[in-house]
């Protein structure tokens, strides 16, 4: 990737308003991740961090504002919408592995049925890419038979298969048991080595300090302050921050 | 007993008819209640409500009715024709009538086995660019069909003893056969009864093992 690239934009949110009945749930969002960048989302419970990676993939509709990704407003439909999903990646909280496919098949299904590629070279690929997440001798296994850690470390390699152009992980390791997480986020943390353009929602501290490039802290839908890791979590600008910090710290 | 071993290919005979309408209604039925199915989860409001409107009419609607309609209102009336033979084509129109009937069935069936997959499984299916009718395809239904084997196995009994009921057009099934024999045979009304009655545990009996064990096998674990 070259210096260039690395200062465009990728996805742009202008002023997005979400609201789920008379909840506001996003409130004048302005972000702005370019690419190669890695943005942790950090905030409580109930602020609009997952709301906000739904509306980046068109899971959820906006209200009002804009998004544009890679160049291209995300307020289209049908199949152009279908090729936009396919393009941004997104990992969840529960994994949501096709549970009555073998994990082979669920990381060769997107690319069979929606990028139209071969199934022989789908998993070659597939095989790859469960290599490079040490799953290759599962392949044959169901999603139910992988411990939470395996699981999700599939649910990465399937939305590697995509050659997304960014991955949207909303708190991948919250399920986790805590012996797994660290497995999970080492994925996660060559991915980001790699350059790949990330949206991470997790309160993995660790994490957010050795790969992200920014910090976002969310609350009541409105994005109250925004820094780099380390000067983020030593030196918060705002009460709000400060006062979460402090919660999440303690426990 | 001797009617019984008399008439045995008669009996025989009738029993393959029942077979053969309830094939071919499985089939058909099969088939419409999945659309009607997928036809009740899909995003257009018009397409919900008329699947909707179908399965609430056919569910509340006495089978003799919807046969009789098919048979009289379409054969007769309207002139729907389908073979030159007169039991042929009454055979087809009980088939189109049982089958219009069991698909409110198959629907309602399918439709809680969609309910049974996780929402997340359709969301991971939509985020990977799928479109909704390969989202039902590859990942819905296939799960859906898993988790309602048990259920279509009791719609595939409820029918095969609803076959009976094409013997009100004059389609000569097991009932009407037996009815024929009764008038034949009226000392050994009886036994007739008997052998009929095993006739259709013979064909029930097995579909409700089959499907038993289907279900165990196929369940998909989370
Ligand atoms: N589909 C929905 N329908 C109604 N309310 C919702 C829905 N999804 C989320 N919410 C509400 O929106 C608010 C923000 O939710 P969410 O984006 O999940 O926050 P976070 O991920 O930061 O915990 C919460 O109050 C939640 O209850
Ligand atoms: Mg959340």
């Amino acid at each position: 990737m070259t210096e260039a690239d690395r200062s465009t934009s990728l996805v742009n949110l202008a002023k997005v308003n979400k609201h789920f009945g008379a909840l506001h749930v996003l409130r004048d969002i302005d972000l702005d991740v370019t690419r190669g960048e890695v943005v942790v989302v950090i905030g409580p419970s109930g602020g609009g961090k997952s709301t906000l990676c739904r509306v980046i993939n068109r899971l959820e509709t906006i209200d009002s504002g804009s998004i544009t990704f890679d160049g291209q407003s995300l307020a289209v439909e049908g199949r152009a919408l279908a090729k936009l999903r396919s393009e941004v990646g997104m990992v969840f909280q529960q994994f949501n592995l096709f549970a009555h496919k073998t994990i082979l098949e669920n990381v060769t299904l997107g690319p069979v049925k929606v990028r139209k590629i071969a199934r022989d070279q789908a998993e070659r690929r597939g095989m790859e890419l469960l290599e490079r997440v040490g799953i290759a001798s599962q392949a044959a296994k169901y999603p139910a038979q992988l411990s939470g850690g395996q699981q999700q470390r599939v649910a990465i390699a399937r939305a590697l298969a995509m050659d997304p152009k960014m991955i949207l992980f909303d708190e991948p390791t919250s399920a986790l048991d805590p012996e797994m997480v660290q497995e999970v986020l080492d994925v996660m943390i060559s991915l980001a080595r790699d350059g790949m353009t990330m949206l991470v929602v997790t309160h993995e501290m660790g994490f957010a300090r050795r790969a992200a490039n920014r910090v976002v802290f969310m609350s009541d839908g409105q994005i109250i302050e925004q820094a780099a890791p380390d000067e983020f979590f030593t030196n918060p600008g705002t009460d709000r921050a400060r006062d979460f910090l402090s919660k999440i710290l303690t426990h | 007993m001797s009617a019984l071993i008399e008439e045995l290919p008669v009996i025989l005979g009738a029993f393959w008819l029942t077979v053969r309408l309830t094939l071919a209604t499985a089939v058909a039925a099969l088939v419409l209640g999945t659309v009607l199915a997928a036809m009740r989860v899909s995003p257009l409001g018009v397409l919900r409500n008329v699947a909707g409107a179908y399965v609430n009419a056919l569910r509340n609607t006495p089978l003799t009715l919807v046969i009789v309609f098919c048979g009289l209102g379409l054969g007769l009336v309207l002139d729907v024709s389908f073979s030159e033979s007169l039991s042929v084509n009454y055979l087809w129109l009980s088939i189109i009538g049982l089958s219009l009937y069991t698909a409110a069935f198959v629907c309602e069936a399918i439709r809680s086995g969609i309910n049974t997959v996780p929402i997340g499984q359709a969301e991971a299916a939509r985020a990977l660019g799928l479109t909704f009718t390969q989202n039902l395809r590859h990942i819905v239904l296939p799960q859906a069909f898993r988790a309602v084997i048990a259920p279509l196995g009791s719609v595939l009994i409820a029918l095969i003893k609803n076959t009976t009921i094409a013997a009100a057009i004059g389609v000569a099934e097991a009932s009407l056969t037996m009815k024929s024999l009764f008038e034949r045979h009226q000392e050994a009304v009886v036994p007739i009864f008997l052998g009929f009655a095993l006739g259709f545990l013979v064909l029930t009996l097995p579909v409700g093992l089959l499907f038993g064990w289907l279900a165990k096998r196929l369940a998909v674990a989370r």
